[in-house]
């Protein structure tokens, strides 16, 4: 049976030569399908001695199995290498950056509020919020601060009209919610103050926060306790906290806080004008006259205010060096804190 | 208040070094601001004696003089005018050294030849020893000045300014005295006041006060003191102390003043005698009368300043400044010394009000202790009468209505509510006793104290507990750090925090910027229109910061010139603040937030294609913004003209009921040219309280059953919105549509002139069954209908 061996190393050699998959199902339907010349050839058995026919219907159909396997692992080969030139071809530079939009990023001074309300939110307090034009009522004489006293010449206040002004501080917030719930009362108040006063440490609108606590028995170690705890929570260090007396006419006792310098721990540098301190802020009992003011008895309850420049607090936290580049808003300096 | 530590001394001894006393007042509440070495450092200067002065043989302007130091004598060449046989003068031996700055070595005083003659040494001057900036000549030592004995030790140069930052309850403090009565009770020592003897008169003469302003003027002193030297000087001694007190040595007499200012806190004032007429009257000004101060300022007071008048003319702002015409000058022979209370509300914001700050308005303002006027008035008789000589009448006092001295009740209960420490009964009376207050009553349970007259800041309980936490040291007082647990709180889900929205944006690649809230006029006015109006400041800072905003948009678009400027071109900012719309009766204050974009869509990168922004970016981040809180699909955009928007790009935005919540579009061009900001600008502007509204999520179950989309074009008049088309498809399309999209807009040649092709997708699904063909088909021909009848629509072939 030439014929087998001759046509077995033809189909052979023609699988092996074929280069793509359908060459190689063509050669499969050539020699292997139902027309193919094998099948063909098991057509001319009959043609063959009885006693001939099964060693050659053996020798074909083990050329036809060899010829699948074939088939079947240049099929294989095919793929594989089909697959490896295609992934050759796709091969991309994965160092080219990717495309994307812009980082956004918050202001650093709202960062800081959000810091800070978050302390304080962890801790039970709500948020408050208030108009920034103020009656001079809430700003001012609500909080023992009556016309001509010298304290309002601390505050360079802007007027809108008589009696109205911008708010000078976030402490008019505190009695309108005063005015309106019933202690026990936590809360925080952040936003923007304006003051009439515009040089290289001051800018004529910036940012405070305050906090009031009312209750029965709230003192002054509370008050301590609760500033210095937030103060390590916001710097997240364990710098010393002072508190050097201070006057303000709506706290009594009234103190100024002071906090280890965190620039250089207190050895003094620029930051602190070599005294080891910043001021951070102030805070005191709330004066009676205050709370009676808003209809809050000072036989039953006391309290507690504290308030901070935020803007300060941020310069401090962002080593940012001069509170002016805040308001200019050019991008590349905000961006630093994206 | 600067005072001399020196000074101090002689008050009360601390014991203190510097450092010491600096920290001690700073936790009292007396804030030292400031602290500075009256003299330079230096060694080796003595008290020097001139014991004869020649020429020297080659030079005019230099003289050979022969000095004594107790122990030699030296030859020193020295070119001051003042030199002379006799003086004595601060004189630096060979091996001085003087340190004119800390950054500087030490300038060393060796033997040298000047202009070829030798000289052991050098005379000095005050500025030399640093106690002024600048002098001429020799510093003139008084004649019994012990020669030999160090300088630092004769005019007592160890000693240092101080200067405290008195917070406006302490007026007491203003004075040597109040700082010591401080020192005393911190340091616990006892204070030495100086002896001050009644001067008995030597003329009977009197000038007349009558008091009219009795509540504003409770005590107003008077004497006449006649012939005074007006030759004399000033002496060393007082003028170094002035001076350690950060004044200047003017004349005799306003150095006495000034000097009883400073160490009893008691601002005084000298008349001219001669230009008084007939009397003191002490009144409210008239209105419009007119009154010429010592600085040479003119003032027109109002019927609200309180005056010193005499019989003919307004003399003095009462508390504030004397007038020119009455002031001591060099022809002054016959003064009119002038001790007086003026009540802190008569006072207070009148000088303010005139642009003015005094060293005598800034106490009378505090408070001045009602009881030292007699006391000053003969402490500056005695110094004046020691320095310019002069004959003194008797004091003439007048009353009006002497304030009362508070009593105040501490109840040693509300000690400790309000510090959180319990004190003894006697440590609190002792730091009260110290302090001045006096105890008039007292038992288990509480005390009662008098006020002094020098307390203005004491008239509450509040108040005592204040001065006894602050003598008690805050830092003694112990830290509570757990303040009783709070209940739970609950946020409002139905609210989206602004925190939230502003988090968004900068996920969508937002910078906040945060620009000031007062504007300038010109700019608001040129991006949001003059019909609004503005709320305009009363005292700007500048005349461009100063109306308030109404809208964020203009801080946005001169941030964005700024940015521009700068080279930055791509720009993708946002703020969230409030705006300020006057209305009617009251001023609207809300909070907007408001984004700018501009430039190319992404940033320049390798791949893209530097595609610009356009309204639809814009567009599309409000919508992402609106669509937060599962609000998607309750906001309608509609077509709008409104500064500073261009006209055929804008749309306001609307919520279900129809209000306006916003505007987004793009930047006017016109408005683009004046502001020099071209290319690409859009801008939107939202209303927090219509973005903070959010829907509590309810789920539904999910369908089972298949859905069914079918797309449709239809061609209509370019001039229909698709807004409209997509809301009438929506009310058309029954309560199973799921999802409507609008996925193609064309106008071309395959359609006629002005006319457009929308190509819309809906998708169905029914939450309990298959919909049928029938079903849809109906659907879809109800909204071909109501398309055909409300816009004119046809199916496109």
């Amino acid at each position: 049976m030439a014929d087998t061996d001759t046509l077995l190393d033809e189909a052979l050699a023609a699988i092996q030569a074929s280069s793509d998959e359908s060459s190689l199902d063509a050669l499969r339907v050539q020699y292997l399908g139902k027309k193919g010349s094998f099948t063909a050839l098991l057509k001319t058995l009959g043609q063959l001695a009885p006693e001939d026919r099964p060693a050659a219907g053996e020798k074909i159909n083990a050329a036809k199995k060899e010829l699948q396997e074939a088939i079947d692992s240049r099929k294989q080969a095919l793929v594989s290498a089909g697959l490896d030139a295609k992934l050759r071809d796709e091969k991309i530079d994965v160092t080219l950056p990717g495309r994307r939009q812009s980082a956004g990023g918050l202001h650093p001074v709202s960062m800081t509020l959000e810091r800070i309300t978050d302390i304080f939110r962890s801790a039970g307090y709500e948020v408050a919020e208030g108009p920034e034009i103020e009656d001079e009522y809430h700003n001012f004489e609500a909080l023992n601060i009556p016309e001509h006293h010298p304290a309002r010449a601390m505050h360079d206040t802007f007027y809108v009209s008589p009696g109205t002004v911008l708010r000078t501080h976030t402490s008019p917030v505190q009695v309108r919610v005063m005015e309106s719930e019933k202690p026990p009362i936590r809360i925080i108040c952040p936003g923007r103050v304006y003051r009439c006063d515009s040089d290289l440490t001051h800018t004529p609108m910036f940012h405070q926060v305050e906090g009031l606590v009312i209750d029965e028995n709230v003192n002054f170690a509370d008050l301590k306790g609760t500033v210095e705890s937030f103060l390590r929570a916001y710097f997240e260090a364990d710098q010393p906290v002072r508190f050097r007396p201070s006057y303000f006419p709506f706290t009594e006792p009234s103190a100024e806080i002071d906090m280890g310098c965190v620039k250089c721990g207190g050895e003094g540098c620029r930051i602190c004008g070599h005294s080891g301190w910043l001021e951070v802020g102030g805070c005191g009992m709330v004066h009676p006259r205050v709370l009676e003011m808003s209809g809050v008895d000072p036989e039953k309850y006391s309290g507690f205010a504290f308030g901070m420049g935020v803007d300060r607090l941020a310069m401090l936290r962002y080593e940012v060096s001069d509170l002016r580049t805040y308001f200019e808003n050019d991008i590349r300096f905000l961006q630093q804190f994206s | 208040m600067i005072f001399s530590k020196n000074w101090l001394k002689e008050w009360v001894d601390s014991e203190m070094e510097t450092p010491e006393l600096i920290a001690a007042l700073t936790m009292a509440g007396l804030e030292v601001d400031g602290q500075e070495q009256v003299a330079r450092d230096f060694t080796g200067i003595v008290v020097g004696e001139v014991l004869s002065v020649e020429q020297h043989p080659d030079a005019d302007k230099l003289s050979l003089c022969q000095v004594s130091d107790g122990a030699a004598t030296h030859q020193v060449v020295c070119g001051a005018p003042n030199v002379r046989a006799g003086l004595k003068v601060p004189f630096a031996t060979l091996g001085a050294e003087i340190i004119t700055s800390p950054d500087e070595k030490p300038f060393k005083i060796k033997a040298a030849k000047l202009r070829g003659v030798e000289s052991h040494g050098m005379l000095c001057s005050a500025e030399e020893l640093g106690l002024e900036e600048s002098s001429e000549g020799l510093l003139e030592l008084a004649a019994d000045a012990p020669v030999g004995q160090d300088i630092r030790d004769f005019l007592a140069l160890d000693d240092v300014s101080i200067e405290v930052d008195l917070t406006p309850n302490r007026g007491d403090c203003l004075g040597l005295r109040g700082i010591a009565r401080e020192v005393g009770v911190l340091a616990r020592k006892d204070v030495t006041e100086p002896q001050i003897k009644p001067v008995p008169p030597t003329i009977d003469e009197e000038f007349p006060v009558n008091i009219t302003a009795d509540e504003a003027c409770p005590r107003y002193l008077g004497r006449v003191i006649r012939n005074i030297n007006p030759a004399a000087e000033t002496p060393f001694w007082m003028q170094e102390k002035l001076r350690r007190c950060g004044l200047r040595s003017i004349d005799p007499v306003v150095d006495i003043t000034n000097f009883v200012l400073i160490e009893l806190g008691q601002p005084m004032h000298a008349f001219d005698y001669s230009k008084l007429a007939g009397r003191i009257v002490v009144r409210m000004a008239k209105a419009k009368e007119k009154l010429t101060l010592l600085d040479g300022k003119d003032v027109e007071l109002s019927d609200d300043v309180l005056v010193i008048a005499d019989d003919e003319k307004a003399v003095a702002m009462a508390g504030i400044m004397g007038g020119l015409q009455t002031s001591v000058t060099e022809e002054t022979r016959d003064v009119f010394l002038e001790c007086a209370f003026f009540s802190p509300l008569a006072i207070a914001g009148k000088a303010r009000a005139f642009g003015m700050h005094t060293d005598a308005s800034h106490r009378y303002e505090r408070g001045v202790d009602f009881e030292l006027q007699q006391t000053a008035m003969e402490r500056a008789t005695e110094l004046l009468l020691s320095v310019v000589g002069g004959e003194p009448g008797p004091i003439t006092e007048a009353i009006g209505k002497l304030p009362e001295k508070p009593r105040v009740t501490l109840r040693y209960a509300a000690v400790e509510r309000l510090l959180g420490i319990s004190l003894s009964p006697d440590e609190i009376k002792d730091i009260l006793q110290r302090l001045g207050l006096i105890i008039e009553e007292e038992n288990d349970a509480q005390l009662v104290v008098a006020v002094p007259s020098f307390r203005f800041d004491i008239s509450i309980e509040a108040d005592l507990i204040e001065e006894l936490a602050r003598i008690y040291g805050y830092n003694n007082i112990p830290s509570n750090v757990g303040l009783g647990a709070s209940p739970l709180r609950s946020q409002p889900e139905a609210r989206l925090p602004l925190q939230r929205l502003k988090q968004a944006l900068v996920t969508m690649g937002y910078q906040e910027i945060v620009t000031y809230s007062f504007i300038e006029p010109k700019l608001a006015t040129l991006v949001c229109g003059a019909e609004q109006g503005m709320v305009r400041l009363q005292n700007p800072i500048s005349e461009d910061m100063s109306v308030m905003r109404t809208s964020i948009l203009p801080g946005l678009l001169s941030t964005a010139v700024y940015n521009r400027n700068r080279q930055q071109e791509r720009l993708r900012l946002f703020e969230a603040g409030m705006v300020f719309i006057p209305g009617e009766a009251k001023t609207t204050q809300e909070v907007t937030v408001a984004g700018l974009i501009s430039g190319e869509r992404l940033p320049a990168n390798w791949s893209n294609n530097k595609e610009l922004y356009d309204f639809f970016d814009a567009k599309g981040d409000v919508e992402q913004l609106l669509s937060l809180g599962g609000k998607s699909g309750q906001f309608t955009f509609a077509a709008a003209d409104r500064l500073p928007f261009h006209p055929g790009r804008c749309a306001e935005i609307l919520d279900s009921s129809g209000q306006s919540i916003g505007f987004v579009g793009a930047l006017h061009p016109q408005i683009q040219r004046e502001l020099g900001l071209p290319g690409n600008v859009y801008l939107f502007e939202l209303r927090l309280q219509a973005l903070e509204k959010a829907i509590l999520p309810s789920a539904k179950g999910l369908s089972q059953y298949p859905s069914v989309s079918r797309d449709l074009a239809i061609v209509v008049d370019e001039s229909v919105p698709a807004g409209e088309i997509l809301s009438v498809m929506r009310a058309q399309a029954g309560e199973n549509l799921t999802n409507l999209r609008l996925f193609d807009v064309y106008q071309g040649d395959a359609v006629a002139k002005n006319k457009k092709s929308l190509a819309l997708g809906l998708t169905w699904q029914h939450p309990s069954r298959t919909l049928s063909d029938q079903e849809v088909n109906a659907i879809i021909s109800s909204c071909v209908n109501a398309l055909h009848e409300q816009f004119n629509a046809n199916l496109r072939d």
